[in-house]
Order: structure tokens, then C-alpha cells, then sequence
């Protein structure tokens, strides 16, 4: 063998360890599963929409948007009359629909008068993430076509009519039913925007405190071992105790003030792209977090900073080096990265059941949940996520705790009666 | 009176025993060394008795403390310097002292930070960052922070392990000093005439048993030898 494939042969074999391939495996893994979730809300979005359609109007306009309606979505609910309104809106729900839509007795009289005629949808959201608010932009595009025909047939017609009203022949009212809530005058799409700008905020904070002070957890148990301090470290008159607690709480101190920083510019940041929306706002329709509930906010987002740190602990008693540092870092950005998309992309009540469990599981998803489940009163999800987090966190200050008591801190080996176990459980 | 008894000491790591049941005892004021070439046990030996590692079975005890009931009390009495220890390099030396000085008695801190920067000696280089001493001057700040707190146990891996002759000179007559002033002295070597040089009495390691134990003088006669490492490759032949 040449010199040349001497040393390709040692790098090689230099670079292909776990810590270099795992960390790509789980990132596939998980972009892998991310993908086919996403495929699946795609194919449900390409069903046609359920919906349910009241007709008050019998004339020729209103027979073209019910024909629409009927052609391009499966229509569960039909009616001539206002009064089964309640009944259509139940029937909806049960048949998992997205919405109601009501032409008004005087919609075709309107539009041949010069006016825009009503059509009023009534919506029924199920959840609040991007993802949740394409089975309504299906309904969208149904509304639009309407306006489309509508005007052509205008146009066929020759009808001597204003040209503004030929162009945008309807006029929409909407109210959005959403976890027991009604909002007039909202469609998804808005109350969507309203709602990711509110709780946008949590999450990247949320993210960057755990990958700043994580890292900094893991980076310096690994410079206690690099440097050889940490013999002498654990020979002095402290509690372990201590040591684990001292480093936790001199990270989450660094982590918070990076946190401020990084907010700083985030904050100027996302006021450059800031788009105002008329006078809306989520205090309009009694949507506001009170005090009780940014105090609630606060625990979760305290306990979870100690249950992240705590699992770094844990895993910084494995790093040898600053480099093994980088590598165990991994896994906790992804933990932190994993929950604010999938809370951005779609509502917990929305998600697979799967990834239900999975967000629940990862502590750091509580509170970037929190604030949008308070808004909504949901707080069955946001105490039992704190209740969660606190055992979560309690069982990785434990384990850091007598990690630092057995000789595992030093010898990097697990107890020999884990290895029998394990070894016996090996197939 | 005993400072250090240590009864039938075994230690295993998985399947491999690295200690097996070894007997030994120290007394006040003592230097007792532990001799034997790398992989004979000793940084093992000495890591349990430093509180480091668990004991799998046998018993130590230190200033009647049992190691296994009072590893906190234990850790008030000794001081422990590893083989390769380094210091905070973002500290001064100074600074580093004083952190080492902060976890013992309150109130006499700033005493103990006197005394150990006066046994590193290292001139005004004390008040530099640890980062830009050689690996001489971070082992005398060791031996400063080792002795400061006044330790009645000093348990020393391979005090003078890389150090050129005039630095590992200098930490010699550092320890058999400091040792005069009665602190007991436990140290490791492979350097057998280090060990000569130091030890009142020592205890022969190969692979996890103590093999002869004596004074060095003792031992010199008892196998004909002119030194330490002959009596050691004489006592390991038979």
C-alpha cells in the first residue's frame, strides 16, 4: 500500500465511528417520519373538502355555486332553510367537515341589483398549525371558483352590471367555531397567522436557552475530563450534589443571558417582517393570557430549562472531550428543534397519534404548548405537561447524581450487572 | 496509631480484578510508597483510598473513618493529586488556589492560599493564567494546592510522572519536607529510585498483590540487592 492510501485508510478509519454516523442516522430518521406525516396531511388535503351547503336561494346564481359545491366536495349536509343551521353544523362535526356554507335567500336578487351577493361560512377548525389550514384553503379555492363562474355567466348574459360587482360578485361572512370559541368575522387562515405569531416567541426561546445551556452543561463536564480537573474535583469536600446542581444553575444563568441576547436581535428581527392586520388582535375576541397564566408559563419553562440541563448532565458524563462534547450536543438540539416545528407545522389535538406521544414525551414541547393551550383554557395539557417535566427532570438530577457517586464518571463503564443483563437480553 | 489500614482490597472492573485483596497500613507521618510497573494496580489503590472509585470488597480505613460509610469525612482530611492532573486554564494560579481553598475550613482560606503559593514558588508567574505555565509549573501549583490544606493524609499518583530531573528534584524535597511537618505521604512510582529516595517504608505491586513490604534499606538486605529495582525484579522472579 502506497503512502497515499496509508493515510486514506487511517482517516478513514479515524472518521468512520458511531459518533460520526448516528447523529446523520437519527437526523434521516426523523426528517424520514417528519416526511411521510406531511405526505399523509397532503393526501388528506387532496380529498375533496367535506362540507355542508344551505341553499335559501333558488335561484339561477345560487344554483351555479351549489353545482360548484357539489361537483369539487362531498357534501354531507343540504338545506333550504336557516333553521337547520344548528343541525347542519352538527351534522359537519360529526362527519369531520370543515364547513358550512350558506347562501342567503336574496343572494342572486343582490348580485342582478348591483350588489355583491352573501354567501356566510360557517368554519370548524381542528387545529391551529400551518398544516391544519389546508383542508380550508381547498374551500377557499371552491369560493373562488365560484366568483369565477358567476362572472362568466354575467358576462354571457349581457347584464347591464356595475363592473366592480361583475368581477367580485359574492361578499363572505365568516365565523370559525374553534375549541368552543366562536370568531366572527375570522377565517382559519387569519386566526392561523394571529395565533403562530403569539406563539412563535416560546419556542425559539425555548430552543436556543437548551441549546446554549445544554451545551454548555456537556461542554464542561468534557473540559473537566480534557483538562483533568476532574479527579481532584471530586476529591474535595463537596456534595455531589452541589456539583451537579453548581453546574446546572451556572448554565441556565449563561444559557438565559445568551437567551436575552439572541432575543434582542430576534425581537428587531421579526419586527421587520411584522405585518399589521387591520385592528385584529386575539385580545378582540377574549383570546389573553392572564397573570395566573404567564405564571404558569414561567414554571413550565423553568422546570423544563432544569430537566434539559439535567439530561445534558447525563449525558456529559459520557463526552471524553471537547469533540465527544460536539457529538452529545446532537440529540439535545434535536430534542428542542423536533417539538417547535411540530408545534408551528400542526395543533396537538391534530397530530397522529404517534406523534402525539412523541411530543408529549419530549419535555421541551410543554412549553412551547403552553401558551396556546392556555388561550384556549386547556389546562389538563399544560399542569400535566409541568407534572411530566418536574418527574422527568427529578430522574436526571437522580441519575447525574449517582452517575457522580459510581465510578462510571472515571472508568466509563456501565455497572457490570448491566452488562450481564444486557448481554443476556442480546440476541 | 494507623492512618491508612487497608484490609483484603479487591477491585474489578467488569471481569478484570485490578486489585486482588491486598493488606497494607500507614502510620502517622509516614511516607509509604507503592511501587510496581504500569497496570500493577496502583493509581487503582490509590483512586479508592482517594474516594474515587467504589471499593468491590475489603475494607479501608482512614483516621478510623470507614471509606465506604464516610467518603464525605474522608474527603476533609486528604488531598489527592492524580497523574497528569492539570488546573482550571482560565484561572491564575492564584486564583485556582483560592478555589481549591474556598471548599475547606471557612475563614482560613486566605491562610491556605499563603501557604500554597508559597510551597509552588512560583515567583510573580503566580498571578499568570494557568494556560501559559509549562508542565513543571502546573505540577508545583499542584503540589502547593496538595499540601495547603494542611491534609492529614496526601496521596500522591506519580508526583514527578514527565517532569525533567531539576523540576522532579525540586517536588522530591518538596514532599520530604512537607512531610516532616507530619503530614502522612502515600505516594505511587514506577520510579524505583524515586521511591528509594523518599519512602520510609514501601510495598511491593504486581499485578494487584502486594508482593513484599518493608523499609527500603530492609529490603536491600534481605535480597542482596543494591537498590529497589533490583529487589523488585528479584521478588517478582521468584
Amino acid at each position: 500500500m502506497g503512502a497515499l492510501g496509508n493515510i486514506i485508510k487511517k482517516e478513514v478509519r479515524e472518521l468512520l465511528t458511531p459518533a460520526t454516523f448516528l447523529p446523520i442516522i437519527v437526523v434521516a430518521l426523523i426528517f424520514g417520519s417528519m416526511g411521510s406525516t406531511i405526505q399523509g396531511i397532503r393526501e388528506e388535503a387532496e380529498e375533496p373538502p367535506v362540507i355542508g351547503v344551505i341553499n335559501e336561494d333558488n335561484n339561477n346564481l345560487s344554483m351555479i355555486v351549489t353545482k360548484i359545491l357539489n361537483e369539487n366536495a362531498e357534501v354531507v349536509f343540504n338545506s333550504t332553510t336557516m333553521d337547520d343551521k344548528k343541525q347542519g353544523l352538527e351534522k359537519i362535526k360529526q362527519k369531520d367537515g370543515i364547513a358550512l356554507i350558506i347562501i342567503s335567500h336574496n343572494f342572486t336578487h343582490e348580485i342582478l341589483n348591483e350588489k355583491p351577493g352573501s354567501i356566510e361560512i360557517l368554519w370548524i377548525m381542528k387545529g391551529a398549525g400551518l398544516m391544519d389550514t389546508i383542508s380550508s384553503s381547498a374551500v377557499e379555492y371552491l369560493i373562488s371558483e365560484v366568483n369565477t363562474n358567476i362572472s362568466k355567466e354575467l358576462i354571457q348574459g349581457n347584464k347591464s352590471i356595475n363592473a366592480s360587482v361583475v368581477l367580485t360578485p359574492t361578499n363572505r361572512v365568516e365565523t370559525t367555531y374553534f375549541k368552543n370559541k366562536e370568531f366572527i368575522g375570522l377565517s382559519p387562515n387569519v386566526l392561523t397567522n394571529m395565533l403562530s405569531s403569539q406563539s412563535i416567541v416560546i419556542p425559539i426561546i425555548m430552543m436556543m436557552i437548551i441549546i446554549m445551556a445544554g451545551g454548555i452543561v456537556i461542554t464542561s463536564m468534557a473540559l473537566e475530563k480534557e483538562n483533568k480537573t476532574l479527579e481532584t474535583l471530586l476529591t474535595l469536600p463537596v456534595k455531589r450534589t452541589s456539583i451537579v446542581a453548581g453546574k446546572i444553575a451556572a448554565s441556565a444563568i449563561i444559557g438565559l443571558l445568551l437567551a436575552v441576547i439572541y432575543m434582542i436581535g430576534m425581537t428587531y428581527y421579526f419586527q421587520g417582517f411584522q405585518m399589521t392586520d387591520g385592528e385584529l388582535n386575539l385580545a378582540t375576541y377574549g383570546l389573553t393570557l392572564d397573570s395566573t397564566d404567564l405564571l404558569i408559563i414561567g414554571i413550565s419553562l423553568f422546570i423544563t430549562l432544569i430537566a434539559a440541563l439535567s439530561l445534558c448532565m447525563v449525558l456529559g458524563t459520557f463526552a471524553k472531550n471537547y469533540k465527544s462534547a460536539q457529538t452529545l450536543t446532537f440529540p439535545v438540539t434535536m430534542l428542542a428543534m423536533i417539538p417547535m416545528f411540530l408545534t408551528m407545522f400542526a395543533d396537538f389535538d391534530t397530530l397522529p397519534s404517534v406523534l402525539k406521544i412523541i411530543l408529549f414525551a419530549i419535555p421541551f414541547s410543554h412549553p412551547m404548548m403552553a401558551p396556546r393551550a392556555l388561550l384556549f383554557d386547556d389546562y389538563i395539557l399544560v399542569l400535566g405537561g409541568i407534572i411530566y417535566v418536574s418527574v422527568f427532570a427529578l430522574v436526571m438530577i437522580s441519575i447525574a447524581v449517582w452517575v457522580f457517586k459510581t465510578d462510571r464518571l472515571l472508568t466509563g463503564s456501565i455497572n457490570s450487572r448491566w452488562k450481564k443483563l444486557f448481554r443476556k437480553h442480546r440476541f | 496509631m494507623a492512618v491508612v489500614e487497608v484490609k483484603n482490597l479487591v477491585k474489578n472492573y467488569g471481569s478484570f480484578q485490578a486489585v486482588k485483596g491486598i493488606n497494607f497500613q500507614i502510620d502517622k507521618g509516614e511516607i509509604f510508597g507503592l511501587i510496581g510497573p504500569n497496570g500493577a494496580g496502583k493509581t487503582t489503590t490509590l483512586r479508592i483510598i482517594s474516594t474515587l472509585l467504589q471499593i468491590t470488597s475489603g475494607s479501608v480505613k482512614i483516621m478510623d473513618y470507614d471509606l465506604s460509610k464516610n467518603p464525605g469525612e474522608i474527603r476533609k482530611i486528604i488531598s489527592y493529586l492524580p497523574e497528569d492532573a492539570g488546573a482550571y486554564k482560565n484561572l491564575t494560579g492564584h486564583g485556582y488556589l483560592e478555589f481549591i481553598a474556598n471548599f475547606f475550613e471557612s475563614g482560613k482560606a486566605q491562610e491556605m492560599v499563603s501557604k500554597g503559593v508559597e510551597i509552588a514558588d512560583l515567583g510573580s508567574r503566580i498571578n499568570d493564567r494557568v494556560d501559559t505555565y509549562s508542565k513543571g509549573m502546573i505540577r508545583r501549583l499542584l503540589v502547593g494546592r496538595v499540601f495547603m490544606t494542611n491534609p492529614r493524609l496526601a496521596i500522591l499518583d506519580e508526583p514527578t510522572s514527565g517532569l525533567d530531573v531539576i523540576n522532579a528534584q525540586e517536588i522530591r524535597k518538596l514532599i520530604k519536607n512537607t512531610a516532616k511537618k507530619g503530614t502522612t505521604v502515600l505516594l505511587s512510582s514506577h520510579n524505583m529510585l524515586e521511591v528509594e529516595y523518599l519512602c520510609e517504608r514501601i510495598a511491593l505491586i504486581s499485578e494487584g498483590i502486594i508482593v513484599e513490604e518493608g523499609k527500603p534499606g530492609d529490603l536491600m538486605n534481605k535480597y542482596k540487592a543494591n537498590n529497589i529495582e533490583e529487589v523488585f525484579t528479584k521478588v517478582v522472579q521468584q
